[in-house]
């Protein structure tokens, strides 16, 4: 075998580049999901929980077509077969009333920056 | 060269089959006209009353719609205006002639003509700037992309481009409304998201009966009223873009 040194020295230096990041984790804490302020006075979200987890940034980013673009502005919801509003600022947020409680401990964790607030207002009463 | 000649008919006959076939390519370059505002359906127009306004009355008309819309006021060329008070011979340099200057220079209020024919949206390449239905000229700020070829083909000077973040320059935030950010084109929505909920725009409320506003297809509105009664004018008329936005002399 030519070079056999450097073939192996080379192989060793990528498997540990390559499983960096499984021991560099390895005595840290597991992932555990963020503890969430639940709004206190609203009992029910426009959907269910478990599909609000998963498709809110869908349900948004619908919303915001439908508004602006098509001007249809009430949402009829699959659950509790009520309309509300399509708006983050005047349906979400007067119930999530404090977004670093609510959204912001999430994305934080998951390291998702969504652009929202670069426009939208987030709601007073929190810092 | 016989050949080439011949192999160059042959193509050109095919592209002009396809071309027949497909003529929605011919349409394809001017998604700005169209549907919407001309003939069934609403099609929203503001008649504004030069003699009822005064420069208080223009103040407040301007303040109501920049409070809520969070339109901020930066003292330099990069100020936003989406509603603005403007000397006559800005608004109607074609009807300017040298004895109209004896009359000191009077003032009335100028914003997005929200045109028939409106050239901002037909070179926008995102089509951040579209028409509705109802006439209204709007702006999707999510997708516009800053290339300003709307500011650059807007004939009224409605339009204007955020060089900074406008929150650093607002004192309040109405939180019902977003604020833009760095980068992106903006203008007057003849308050869209108030019509949707049955209320008049915001100038309109504010000017205390100076500024008329409804349907322009409906015989019956306030405004087709007022046109019917008054001489009116708009700006540019000659350059085809078909304003909504009526001045009564």
């Amino acid at each position: 075998m030519y070079d056999g040194g450097k073939i192996i020295a080379g192989l060793a230096v990528f498997v540990l580049l390559f499983t960096f990041p499984f021991w560099y984790n390895i005595g840290n804490a597991a992932y555990t999901r963020p503890k969430l302020e639940l709004p206190k006075e609203a009992k029910e979200c426009v959907e269910k929980t478990e599909w609000m987890r998963a498709e809110h940034m869908q349900l948004l980013n619908h919303w915001r077509d439908e508004v602006v673009r098509e001007g249809h502005r009430e949402y009829k919801s699959m659950v509790a077969g009520k309309t509300f509003n399509k708006s983050l600022t005047k349906t979400c947020m007067k119930c999530h009333d404090n977004k670093e409680k609510f959204c912001d401990r999430c994305h934080n964790s998951l390291a998702v920056k969504p652009y929202c607030w670069d426009c939208h207002v987030a709601p007073k009463g929190e810092k | 060269m016989k050949s080439s000649r011949r192999k160059f008919l042959q193509i050109a006959g095919l592209s002009a089959l396809g071309w027949s076939i497909c003529p929605s390519l011919l349409q394809a370059s001017g998604h700005g006209g169209g549907e919407g505002g001309n003939g069934q359906g609403v099609r929203w127009a503001m008649a504004i009353d030069t003699r009822k306004l005064d420069d208080k009355l223009m103040e407040e008309c301007v303040h109501a719609c920049h409070s809520i819309h969070n339109v901020p006021k930066i003292n330099s060329k990069q100020n936003i205006k989406w509603i603005w008070s403007a000397p006559f011979e800005k608004l109607f340099p074609g009807q300017m002639h040298k004895f109209l200057k004896e009359v000191p220079e009077e003032h009335t209020l100028a914003l997005c003509n929200h045109c028939g024919n409106p050239s901002c949206v037909r070179v926008c390449p995102t089509k951040a700037t579209f028409k509705r239905p109802d006439g209204i000229v709007m702006m999707d700020f999510h997708r516009c992309i800053g290339c300003r070829y709307c500011m650059a083909a807007c004939p009224y000077g409605s339009r204007s481009f955020n060089f900074a973040d406008p929150r650093r320059f607002l004192k309040e935030q109405n939180p019902d409304f977003p604020t833009r950010t760095k980068g992106v084109v903006e203008k007057c929505t003849f308050c869209a998201e108030r019509l949707d909920e049955g209320k008049r725009p915001a100038c309109v409320e504010a000017a205390k009966g100076a500024i008329y506003f409804g349907d322009l297809n409906d015989p019956h509105s306030e405004v087709r009223q007022v046109l019917k009664e008054r001489y009116s004018i708009r700006r540019k008329p000659g350059l085809g873009t078909d304003p909504s936005v009526y001045y009564l002399i």
